[in-house]
């Protein structure tokens, strides 16, 4: 850890942290950041990956299908398989809108100013 | 060419138009009233069991203030996805409703009909010929699936709306659609650009969602041009920003960059989105790709038993402590007397009742956790009795250190044993190629 930096959460971080089906099969996490300067900071740290969310969910690399940059919106897009589709029998989300947590909690290296 | 006004009186039929959002958007002139009424997010039962997920009163009510509109103002209203699941009888109940308000207010419309439901014989004839692939997930369909499935719909895209416009529809109640294609198809037919007609029908389909601030059910104004188109929300308390906007961009979709649709797809690479005045944004740059093989996406559900359920809460910290102990002595003297035949699930809430597998596990034990116990069974009396003998067995059984011999439950409800009816899952979520993306859809012509 740099002398600059402190650890701050993903929610700390961004101004929405969300998560929905993206149809009944993908469950999609949005970062979305206050401004462009903040989600600069964010991407170029590259603080997530498809090992670091598999292990915030735990599920496999392979089950995080993308993690896409959106800069128009300042974006984040993180989509990953759902371990069954929406409301099969044992579903506890259908509409996957409290799935965001895990995410929203995950804490990464952020200077005091960026 | 001149622009042309869209409005979108809200997201999604029976979610409630706001009376003053209605007015300041028809005072904008619109050419046409085009809304989405379905989604596949509520889950497979409304698709399998041909119900809607709205509320009829509260869909009449909306239906209601459209066809009043239209019917002043002499333009068309698209509704997509008709009844929520956009099947036959979802189509069916959207009718229904639909006459009974022409005959109460007096109205008459040339209407089209458009059927949204798959044809099991030509789809297993498509999976022999290998034009099927599973999305978003790597089952490949079976024959066996498909004879299985309870309904099928397919995803229309803009060329069945077009038939009914071209047929003289002034009122177009369609079945399952793609949001973007009800919406775009009189911008298209009027020959704007179709990368942005469709982008502006992605972001008009949720109605008030890309404005903020995101409360409510809402409208959403799009004007088309040549070059690029606007979106603006009539409520004056909102406002459309380049963040709420591009933000809509990422919702319910794994990839912001590109929207799917049968006869090929936008792409966002190149968009530009920029402030027109406080209340706007102006969007530029999105393209259509044509596709070489049109696709059309199916989704389908199958009924897998019936469900009956009871809620329940523990207080109790020595039961919460040997939870899991508990409900496996639950489970196995169920089984005592109901060997098989059924699935009995518990949803342990304030432990993992909302994320289940995902969940990455809690600190502290809860001082009070909810209990749902499910029992899923192929008739509904089987998985009454089961429940019945579930929801018994857990108030009554002992665990260690047990104290409060009276009852291991608190029921909030009498009766306890709640029956939830039938209970599905989805299937059928593929994509099948398809020379003509229109051919499957029945256009018919309804008398009314």
């Amino acid at each position: 850890m740099v002398p600059w930096a402190r650890m701050r959460t993903i929610g700390e971080i961004a101004t929405f942290v969300t998560s929905k089906n993206a149809g009944p099969f993908l469950l999609t996490l949005d970062i979305v950041f206050p401004d462009e300067a903040t989600y600069r900071a964010f991407v170029a740290r590259r603080p997530l990956d498809r090992a670091t969310v598999a292990r915030l969910y735990g599920l496999t690399p392979e089950d995080v299908v993308d993690i896409i940059e959106f800069e128009p919106a300042f974006a984040v897009k993180v989509t990953l398989k759902r371990p069954w589709p929406s409301g099969a029998v044992g579903e506890t989300d259908v509409y996957g809108a409290q799935q965001h947590v895990p995410l929203a909690r995950h804490a990464i290296e952020w200077p005091e100013t960026v | 060419m001149p622009s042309m006004t869209v409005l979108a009186p809200l997201g999604m039929l029976g979610y409630g138009i706001p009376l003053r959002s209605m007015d300041r958007g028809l005072a904008r002139d619109p050419a046409v009233l085009a809304l989405d009424a379905g989604s596949t997010d509520p889950g497979p039962y409304y698709l399998g069991a041909g119900v809607p997920f709205v509320n009829r009163r509260a869909a009449k009510r909306d239906l209601t203030m459209i066809l009043d509109a239209a019917r002043e103002r002499r333009i068309p209203v698209l509704i997509g996805s008709a009844g929520g699941g956009g099947g036959r009888p979802h189509l069916e109940w959207t009718i229904g409703l639909y006459r009974e308000i022409c005959r109460e207010r007096g109205h008459a419309f040339r209407t089209a009909t458009i059927d949204a439901e798959v044809d099991r014989t030509w789809l297993r004839a498509q999976i022999g010929a290998g034009r099927v692939r599973p999305l978003d997930h790597d089952r490949a369909l079976t024959a066996a699936a498909v004879d299985g499935a309870t309904r099928i719909v397919a995803q229309m895209g803009v060329e069945p709306f077009l038939a009914a416009l071209d047929a003289g529809a002034e009122v177009v109640i369609a079945g399952r659609a793609c949001d973007a294609a009800v919406i775009a198809a009189l911008p298209i037919r009027a020959g704007f650009d179709p990368g942005l007609a469709l982008h502006m029908g992605k972001i008009l389909e949720c109605g008030g969602a890309a404005a903020y601030p995101r409360h409510g059910s809402d409208g959403l104004l799009g004007v088309i041009e040549d070059a690029a188109f606007t979106v603006e929300p009539p409520n004056p308390d909102k406002v459309c920003t380049v963040a709420s906007v591009a933000a809509h961009s990422l919702y319910e979709r794994a990839n912001p960059y590109e929207l799917h649709l049968p006869h090929g797809h936008i792409d966002l690479k190149a968009t530009r989105f920029e402030a027109a005045g406080d209340r706007a944004v102006r969007v530029s740059g999105t393209r259509f790709v044509p596709s070489a093989t049109p696709t059309l996406k199916l989704e389908g559900v199958a009924r897998v038993g019936f469900r009956t359920l009871a809620i329940a809460g523990v207080r109790e910290p020595r039961l919460i402590a040997h939870l899991d102990a508990y409900l496996a002595n639950v489970r196995s003297r169920v089984a005592e007397t109901y060997p098989d035949g059924y699935r009995l699930l518990f949803h342990v809430y304030g432990r993992d009742g909302v994320m289940g597998r995902l969940e990455p596990g809690a600190a502290a034990p809860p001082h009070e956790i909810g209990l749902v116990i499910e029992v899923i069974a192929d008739d509904p009396e089987t998985s009454a009795a089961v429940l019945a003998l579930a929801r018994s067995v857990a108030l009554h059984v002992t665990y260690p250190g047990r104290q409060a011999i009276a009852g291991n439950l608190a029921f909030p409800f009498s009766p306890s044993d709640l029956r939830a009816g039938e209970a599905y899952e989805f299937t059928i979520h593929h994509l099948v190629a398809v020379d003509d993306p229109g051919a499957l859809f029945r256009v018919e012509m309804l008398e009314c």
